[in-house]
């Protein structure tokens, strides 16, 4: 299937040279593809339109890098600020309502099976933690008790940042917010922990502030969900404005985060199942690094 | 309907998995010998699936539907549908259908009253979407206190969804429907979800004669490529839709795209008739349509209709009658039409609000005429008598009004 992002010769002309370069410039089908292609590639996430130094515009810039075949990879977003970011990207993406991501990923990851029983056809879902832990947290679940061959991915920004800072599930308890006028009154929600309870095959839970760390959750996440069963990715991304941070802020506010002790301290659970298909991958790898060096 | 150019995909004059013989739509419809079959109108529902290459299916259980879609999980195991699964509430139901329809599947689901609201939110979703399900509605009551009785009351909160609603008085109709809904929803100018209602329990609990076409031909597969909307399988070059999502700003040209989609969607809707006409034989059915009392009516009302219509022969009344089959698109001109003579138009319907005398009224010209009536509601039945009595009782009213003013 070498080859399958080509142009219509008879559109050269006509298209713009975003679209070209995409194609020519693009990573389209590289198998080693991630974020070592920034700077020299065409990237699936050009620009973006949310606010200046917004650590959601990184982790996004660092996914599109990572995920193992564009080619073949369907979004499903939710409203928010994600969807101000998902008409810059590159693959086909659905948005359609606010919070059922994933009963839409789950009817289209079935049917792209029933269409394409001999391909590979990833689904990744990238919501914000509103979406995913609260008015979609139903869907949420019953796609991991299902066992769901997808991704999920939550951008947790720890309050509704698109609708200007309303208190969120996955918010911290005392956090003073809008519709929590005298600070949260319950739990940070530890979806991580369910997501594992529910049936995921791997989870993580991470801030977007290391590429590489963000570009092998990314790849171990879908390959496992298209190989062994659901999984999902709690990626840290402030809300730099709702917090009260400077556009140059993000980072360090990421970096904070994920110190030993913090929230957002870097933790994955693999699944036996999951760490055999992983152990299998390595293996393979090697075998190939050996034949290729003998 | 053209079948999909993919290989794997049978097409006209192939046989699929199952052995059935992949017939064009028009032949099947018309021209495939009909055998009768004595069926519920929920078995009318598995044998019109079983014909229709459906590639994905979604059930929940709501009364009175519950047994339909479990029989669609039989055709499923027996390998008449691609894929088919349990969802979680009628509102993941919908969007797990829209996910494979994007997919480019060909969907089918059903529900009814409190599932039909519940899930309400896609339908305009649907619509808006261009994606071409057809869920069955088998309508029921959403009042509370509780109930599962037959009412159609939520077929007034369906009309300005965006969906072809196309209203089914019988389980022949059903039958037809269901198939003939396919092919009209997934054309490319109108590429719109469909709703084909039928009334619950009196239609999918009863049993009755029907005309089917053979159980070993089944339509075309959908092609999603003939869609006038981006299949979302990355089958096709991606692009980046939008440098700029105007659509979520509050500004001139953002207000501009939506008053346009939506007047699209509508267009879309109107577009159907061309379509719908030949495969229906019109929008509408007119008996008497000289008559000075017309019934107007849709769904099992007609039949009650009918029987009024025969009473009120029998006592050397001629009364006429309009069937309306499609509630979107709605036939206004052809009802403009066909009580043109009319003195007097009569609305029967199984609900409490009056929506379709509602919808009448607001389409003809001096609809002082149009009487909103008789209704019964809350699962009550609509015998023909009840129906000879309003117009009687109207009928004398009006005569006594004439004594005391004229």
């Amino acid at each position: 299937m070498a080859n399958r992002i080509q142009i219509n010769k008879e559109f050269v002309d006509i298209m713009p040279q975003d679209y070209l370069d995409l194609v020519e410039t693009g990573t389209f089908e590289s198998p080693n593809r991630g974020w070592k292609d920034f700077g020299t590639a065409t990237e699936l996430i050009a620009e973006h339109s949310l606010c200046a130094g917004c650590p959601e515009s990184i982790a996004f810039r660092h996914i599109m890098a990572s995920i193992p075949n564009p080619e073949d990879t369907v979004m499903v977003g939710s409203t928010g600020c994600t969807s101000l970011v998902f008409p810059m990207i590159a693959v086909h993406n659905i948005h359609s309502l606010f919070g059922n991501q994933n009963a839409i990923a789950t009817g289209l990851k079935r049917a792209l099976a029933v269409r394409f029983p001999d391909r590979v056809k990833d689904v990744i879902v990238l919501a914000g933690d509103g979406a995913t832990v609260d008015i979609g947290l139903d869907m949420t679940l019953q796609s991991w008790f299902r066992k769901e061959r997808f991704t999920t991915i939550c951008f947790d920004n720890e309050l509704y940042a698109n609708t200007g800072g309303q208190e969120s599930g996955l918010m911290q308890k005392g956090f003073l917010a809008k519709m929590a006028p005298v600070g949260k009154r319950f739990d940070k929600v530890r979806l991580p922990e369910i997501a594992r309870e529910s049936g995921c095959d791997y989870v993580a839970i991470m801030t977007a502030s290391k590429p590489s760390l963000v570009e092998k959750v990314i790849k171990q996440a879908v390959l496992i969900a298209r190989e062994v069963g659901p999984t999902y990715i709690q990626i840290y991304t402030p809300c730099i404005l709702e917090i009260g941070k400077q556009s140059m802020e993000g980072l360090q506010e990421m970096r904070t985060s994920e110190a030993p002790g913090e929230r957002f301290k870097f933790r994955e659970f693999i699944s036996p199942e999951a760490q055999s298909f992983l152990d299998g991958l390595a293996e393979k790898k090697k075998a190939e690094k050996i034949a290729a060096t003998t | 309907m053209a079948t999909q150019t993919d290989s794997r995909v049978p097409q006209i004059g192939q046989r699929n998995k199952k052995g059935q013989l992949v017939t064009d739509p028009n032949e099947l419809f018309f021209l495939s010998p009909r055998t009768p079959s004595f069926l519920t109108g929920s078995e009318v529902i598995r044998e019109a699936i079983r014909r229709a290459s459906v590639d994905f299916s979604v059930a929940y259980p709501i009364t009175p539907q519950s047994e339909a879609s479990s029989l669609v999980g039989e055709l499923y195991a027996e390998g008449y549908v691609g894929d088919y699964m349990r969802g979680e509430s009628e509102f993941a139901v919908m969007g797990e259908c829209a996910g494979a329809a994007f997919a480019g599947a060909r969907v089918f689901t059903t529900t009814a009253g409190p599932g039909t609201l519940r899930a309400f939110e896609n339908f305009p979703m649907w619509a808006g979407s261009r994606l071409p399900i057809q869920v069955v509605f088998t309508v029921r009551g959403i009042n509370s206190p509780l109930t599962i009785q037959p009412d159609t009351l939520e077929i007034a909160f369906m009309l300005e969804t965006g969906m072809l609603l196309w209203h089914a008085e019988s389980a022949q109709d059903l039958f037809d429907f269901m198939l003939k809904g396919y092919y009209v929803a997934e054309q490319p100018e109108v590429h719109l979800p469909i709703g084909v209602i039928c009334d619950g329990f009196f239609v999918t609990h009863t049993k009755d004669m029907v005309m089917m076409t053979p159980e070993d031909r089944t339509l075309p597969h959908y092609d999603p490529y003939r869609s006038p909307v981006v299949c979302m399988d990355m089958e096709v070059p991606p692009v980046r839709m939008m440098r700029d999502p105007f659509v979520m700003k509050s500004n001139y040209i953002s207000y501009m795209t939506h008053a346009s989609w939506q007047l699209e969607i509508r267009a879309a809707i109107e577009r159907s008739r061309k379509h719908t006409i030949p495969l229906l034989d019109g929008l509408i059915e007119v008996e008497n349509s000289d008559a000075e009392i017309m019934l107007v009516a849709s769904g099992t009302a007609v039949s009650q209709a009918r029987e009024a219509i025969r009473l009120f022969r029998d006592k050397g009344v001629r009364v006429g009658l309009v069937k309306i089959k499609t509630l979107r698109p709605f036939p206004t001109e052809e009802i403009r039409k066909a009580t043109e003579h009319a003195k007097h138009i009569f609305v029967p319907e199984f609900n409490v609000a009056g929506w379709l005398a509602r919808e009448i009224k607001s389409t003809i010209d001096r609809n002082h005429r149009v009487v909103a009536g008789p209704h019964v509601a809350g699962g009550m039945t609509m015998p023909p008598e009840i129906i000879v009595e309003e117009i009687e009782k109207h009928m004398a009213h009006r005569r006594n009004k004439e004594l005391v003013h004229g």
